[in-house]
């Protein structure tokens, strides 16, 4: 690149950072202003943090969306896992056809999914809940599981199976002391998406949740159309941090592994 | 042989399951309930009816919801193109500094959607910071409207979005072979020539996977016309919504969904004529 391209590429991305970043870090900064209504800074206060803490309203939305990505997770990360490996291993019929049905999650609008299984649950007449969340979480985080997965299982040495296979082990034992060792990075990178995904997912759980069982972010939602207030700041806040906290662990995970 | 097929199947049977209980069965039935007779109040007659698709074709009001969703999203998307194709081309060559600045892609990629667009309801609202700020200067004695336009429902989409359209653009040209490079310039081209004629249309399926990645969740969103302009400019989201949930007709909320899924995988179907198998990978 030439030096002059070079600086203007700089400002550029300089720019689209501080787009990026000002409008959070405004916010962040509101959820410590002593004033209830507007956006005028009056002084420093955590108030708006103490009262998160003893909002009931926020702490049953918070333990909703944990218990919600943990059934999540568990269920995408095997099903997700074990398709992997059918994927990846074995010639079959279908095999094609397979693979579109997986990434048809990834490509549909979630809102598709999220009325589609309204539907099912009407016709069903299933009330809904917590219960009636997870199984759409699921269906769109299988694939993410299962293409991080192979990704994994595509740069897998597969002489080191043949290694345990020749020094006798069969295939159950090379599957568990040696193939699982293997894609085992992979396999919790596909966990920790499913996780990430459903504890920031909205619009499925926004049409399958019911009353008195909302999640996080159907919680922000409906706090956000009553206004602003220090309060979702605050909430906010927290939620940005989380997931820095969460970037620069898997940030350094990656480099490790590398 | 034989056994290895079971297993597959086997293996692969709990996702199949799951996926055709709670994804393939639940869209066929919107697509089913789309052609159904809609009886008043959420009730549902299953005698064969297009009405759904009649009221979503001929009521120009639908009509006008649907080509501003795809007008809006195709315009976000776009911009989203052009902000993103230099910032991730320099971040593809900043050396020791990549791994850092794509970290910081990935915070506000990974920030929930919600709390991003309520970020700049505190900058645009009436009271908000950007009118206190202008208002303070003397630049402006009333405040300006800035939620509730069409330009406001663009800017949160490119706001919300634009991480979708960067990452499979810069992991394209991070996986340039830079022997093309080199060989363009001994052959004597200058570095715009190269551009052009090199780099470009080698990520160019980079760039089409971030067309698609980012014009789906555009072109269906229903939060930013909501948080943004408080539900006073709809999109088609706004409007499945709206029929879901509140008017209960179900057969034109379903009619909507079916013509909202076939815009967006015939967008999909033309992404794939113009990939290779290989450049399709990008989601991991």
């Amino acid at each position: 690149m030439r030096p002059k391209t070079k600086k203007i590429l700089f400002l550029f991305t300089t720019l689209i950072f501080m787009f990026f970043y000002i409008p959070i870090i405004i916010l962040m900064a509101f959820s410590f202003n002593d004033s209830k209504v507007g956006t005028v800074w009056t002084g420093f206060t955590f108030d708006w943090y103490k009262s998160l803490f003893s909002n009931d309203q926020i702490i049953s939305a918070v333990t909703n969306s944990l218990i919600i990505a943990v059934i999540t997770t568990l269920i995408a990360t095997v099903f997700g896992t074990l398709a992997a490996l059918a994927i990846h291993r074995y010639n079959f019929p279908g095999k094609k056809a397979f693979n579109f049905l997986f990434y048809i999650p990834v490509v549909i609008p979630d809102i598709i999914v999220a009325v589609a299984l309204l539907a099912l649950y009407g016709w069903l007449d299933i009330t809904l809940g917590i219960s009636t969340v997870f199984p759409g979480h699921v269906a769109i985080t299988i694939s993410y599981v299962m293409l991080v997965v192979i990704a994994r299982l595509a740069g897998l040495d597969a002489s080191l199976e043949e290694a345990a296979k020749d020094l006798g082990a069969n295939e159950w034992q090379t599957f568990w002391k040696v193939t699982f060792p293997l894609i085992f990075p992979g396999v919790l990178a596909g966990a920790l998406l499913a996780f990430t995904i459903s504890l920031d997912e909205f619009v499925i759980s926004y049409f399958t949740t019911g009353p008195g069982s909302d999640t996080l972010p159907v919680l922000v939602y409906s706090m956000v159309r009553l206004g602003v207030s220090p309060e979702i700041n605050a909430l906010s806040t927290i939620m940005v941090l989380l997931i820095v906290i969460m970037v620069v662990i898997t940030g350094r995970k990656m480099r490790v592994s590398k | 042989m034989i056994k290895n097929i079971r297993l597959a199947y086997s293996m692969l049977s709990p996702s199949l399951i799951w996926l055709l209980l709670f994804l393939i069965v639940p869209i066929v039935m919107v697509t089913v309930i789309s052609f159904t007779t809609n009886e008043g109040y959420g009730g549902i007659i299953y005698e064969f009816s297009t009405e759904a698709y009649e009221t979503a074709f001929l009521s120009s009001m639908y009509l006008k919801v649907i080509w501003n969703s795809i007008v809006w999203a195709f315009i976000a998307t776009i911009i989203c193109l052009f902000l993103a194709y230099p910032f991730a081309y320099f971040i593809a060559h900043a050396g020791k500094w990549k791994n850092l600045l794509i970290l910081l892609v990935m915070i506000p990629f990974w920030t929930n959607l919600l709390v991003r667009l309520y970020a700049w309801i505190i900058l645009l609202n009436g009271e908000g910071v950007i009118n206190n700020f202008l208002m303070d200067l003397g630049l402006i004695s009333d405040p300006l409207t800035l939620m509730y336009t069409p330009a406001s429902v663009i800017l949160g989409m490119v706001y919300g979005f634009l991480p979708f359209m960067i990452l499979p653009i810069y992991s394209s040209i991070e996986q340039l072979d830079k022997t093309y490079l080199e060989a363009a310039e001994d052959l004597g081209a200058n570095p715009m020539k190269t551009f052009f004629t090199v780099t470009l249309p080698l990520t160019f399926p980079g760039i089409l996977a971030g067309f698609i990645i980012t014009f789906v969740p555009a072109v269906s969103v229903f939060v930013v016309t909501d948080l943004l302009t408080g539900s006073k400019l709809v999109m088609v989201g706004n409007v499945i919504r709206d029929a879901f949930l509140i008017e209960m007709n179900w057969q034109l909320g379903s009619a909507l969904s079916i013509l909202l899924m076939v815009l967006v995988l015939l967008s999909v179907l033309v992404f794939m004529k113009f990939t290779s198998s290989k450049d399709k990978n990008f989601l991991v």
